[in-house]
């Protein structure tokens, strides 16, 4: 500001930054919390809650998680859903955004119609799993992967960016004699690079913090995403035998149920929260675009 | 430039002849219509056969027979659902828990823009923006275990209120703690993220307009007022009517996870009731009934919120 504030403007921007400040402690300290309360001893965490004592610190918590076999399996298979599906959604989203992108493709009315209705009708939850169960994907990893790859904003998103690429490269090609094949795969996909790492991204959190799909849709636990698995941990309050060792014996569950919920928080949220901020532009990206039809 | 030739052409030649280079232009563009293929059959399959499907509500839904030969009932479930001694609390609880999510949670994301933009350095916006945004990328169980572990009996929150009153509070098992805790846990997760298109919005705003302001003696509030509100007017009215029409279509995820036995009074919802329902009990009909009913109190809701906005916001609705 090249302007002096007024003797009130400046009150107000004083308390401006007071509330901005209260609003990031107060998102930022529950996760300290859970951090700090993750490393404790879990004895100490139980009788003194969170200390600064270094004594009442030790990764006990991590140990029994990371020992864990369905944890593990969780893990892997959400790493799976999610990759899988990050991937099918792009290479849905790409193809069918690309003919809606052409100027004069004969249908195109009739398709976005029917892709825009099902952004306000649905057929609900019972009618859509009544489809998945015959279909025969019930118990299998694609009922979590296929049904929700179709979505309409992604279809959207990927044919305003095509609209964006001149059309002087892919006629350009045209005249050289490429198929259209040809220049869909090697010219137009080659410039789309940056929308496909959105939607991949979007996709790939989406499904990561996904369970609905997977709860109704899968049986045997060893198909379980992670979200599943902390599920049990966290709201079930089921911690696994094989977390506490063979010794189930109540006092040792008590003593260890707390550190490892505090661990499997952790361990399954931080990988998104460390590598958020390195694609903080990609994601704020897909709102805006996402917002402008 | 041969499309849009081909694509002129269509405009001036008869009916029958638009037709005959409709196909002429599929059978030349084929590609284009193979690159459709899979999202129009997965849409179909997974969107349009199960819209299909809901005819169950209208009937006696049993596996044996199919969606196609069992009876039809007509409105049967839809007189049980209104009829359920519970419908009435159900419904209410779906009804006030997003009309005072919508009522507390709208106005936050627009405060927390404003108060941004009033930030001169990018560097500490940016910092800020960081943290505000991370709870949009936690699950939404981890955030429900959360709620658990903070808010249980022997919980931090707890050992505060022990602490200053000597009693702790049953959070998680009283029914009248489930609202707040749901919208405010909402606010806490959404509100940073939510706000990225009002950021974005005032970010447009020319900052000569507001050097010129001060100049003309316009205080920090008037410029708010004068400058930004209108800015992001537009955003509000879209962003509100589509929050305002998802009403009855609030989040069944959440709500689920943070039902305990003990505040179901306050925490049953008709999107959970339609799970219960449906793949709990097994009652394909019912539950499907139930949804469809959910469904139509929504279009009928967005349609009246876009008209009472559209009168409120000089013409400017959804459409």
């Amino acid at each position: 500001m090249t302007f002096k504030h007024s003797r009130f403007d400046r009150f107000i921007l004083g308390i401006v930054y007071i509330l901005l400040t209260l609003a990031v402690l107060l998102v930022v300290l529950p996760l300290i919390y859970v951090l700090v309360a993750s490393f404790m001893e879990p004895t100490a965490l139980l009788n003194k809650g969170l200390s600064l004592n270094p004594a009442d610190y030790s990764i006990e918590g991590y140990e029994k998680i990371l020992s864990s076999k369905s944890m593990l399996h969780g893990f892997l298979n959400s790493l799976f859903y999610s990759a899988m599906f990050a991937l099918v959604t792009v290479v849905v989203s790409m193809f069918a955004g690309f003919p809606l992108s052409v100027d004069g493709f004969v249908g195109r009315r009739f398709f976005m119609i029917l892709f825009i209705i099902t952004m306000f009708f649905g057929g609900g939850l019972v009618p859509t799993f009544l489809v998945v169960k015959q279909l025969g994907l019930l118990d299998t990893v694609w009922a979590v992967i296929i049904p929700g790859a179709v979505n309409v904003w992604n279809i959207f998103l990927a044919r305003t960016f095509f609209k964006g690429i001149p059309k002087e490269l892919s006629e350009a090609a045209k005249v050289d004699g490429a198929s259209e094949a040809r220049t869909f795969f090697s010219i137009v996909l080659a410039l789309s690079k940056p929308i496909m790492f959105v939607l991949a991204l979007y996709a790939f959190v989406g499904q990561w913090n996904s369970f609905f799909d997977a709860m109704i849709y899968l049986e045997n636990s060893k198909l379980y995403p992670l979200q599943l698995v902390l599920r049990s941990i966290l709201i079930q309050n089921q911690v696994s035998p094989e977390m506490i060792g063979d010794r189930l014996a109540q006092a040792e569950l008590k003593r260890l149920s707390e550190i490892i919920k505090y661990a499997s928080i952790v361990i399954s949220s931080l990988p998104l929260l460390v590598m958020y901020p390195f694609f903080q532009k990609y994601f704020e990206k897909g709102v805006m675009v996402g917002s402008l039809k | 430039m041969e499309q849009t030739i081909i694509h002129r052409e269509q405009r001036t030649t008869r009916r029958t002849g638009a037709l005959k280079n409709s196909i002429d232009y599929i059978r030349r563009n084929h590609f284009l219509y193979w690159l459709m293929a899979p999202a129009f059959i997965l849409t179909i399959l997974f969107k349009y056969v199960p819209m299909y499907g809901i005819v169950i509500a209208f009937k006696d839904f049993s596996y044996s027979k199919g969606i196609l030969g069992s009876e039809w009932v007509g409105f049967k479930y839809f007189d049980k659902l209104l009829n359920a001694p519970n419908f009435e609390l159900i419904f209410m609880n779906t009804l006030k828990l997003s009309v005072y999510g919508l009522v507390l949670g709208f106005p936050v994301p627009i405060l927390l823009a404003l108060m941004l933009s009033q930030l001169r350095r990018a560097r500490v916006k940016k910092n800020i923006q960081l943290f505000l945004y991370a709870p949009n990328f936690i699950s939404v169980i981890v955030v429900v275990g959360m709620l658990f572990i903070f808010l249980s009996p022997t919980g931090p929150i707890n050992k505060l209120i022990i602490a200053l009153s000597g009693h702790p509070i049953q959070f998680m098992a009283e029914p009248e703690y489930f609202r707040s805790i749901y919208i405010l846990s909402g606010i806490w997760q959404g509100a940073g993220w939510a706000s990225i298109i009002y950021v974005a919005a005032l970010a447009g705003v020319d900052p000569e307009l507001h050097n010129a302001a001060t100049l003309d003696g316009a205080s920090l509030l008037q410029r708010i007022r004068h400058i930004d509100l209108p800015t992001i007017r537009p955003v509000m009215a879209v962003v509100f009517i589509l929050s305002a029409g998802g009403i009855m279509a609030i989040g069944f995820e959440k709500a689920f996870l943070m039902q305990t036995a003990l505040n179901l009074p306050t925490s049953e919802i008709l999107p959970t009731y339609v799970y219960k329902v449906g793949l709990k009990a097994g009652d394909y009909s019912y539950s499907t009934a139930i949804g469809l009913f959910n469904s139509a109190i929504n279009v009928i809701l967005l349609v009246f919120v876009n008209a009472v906005v559209k009168r409120l916001n000089e013409g400017e609705g959804l459409y």
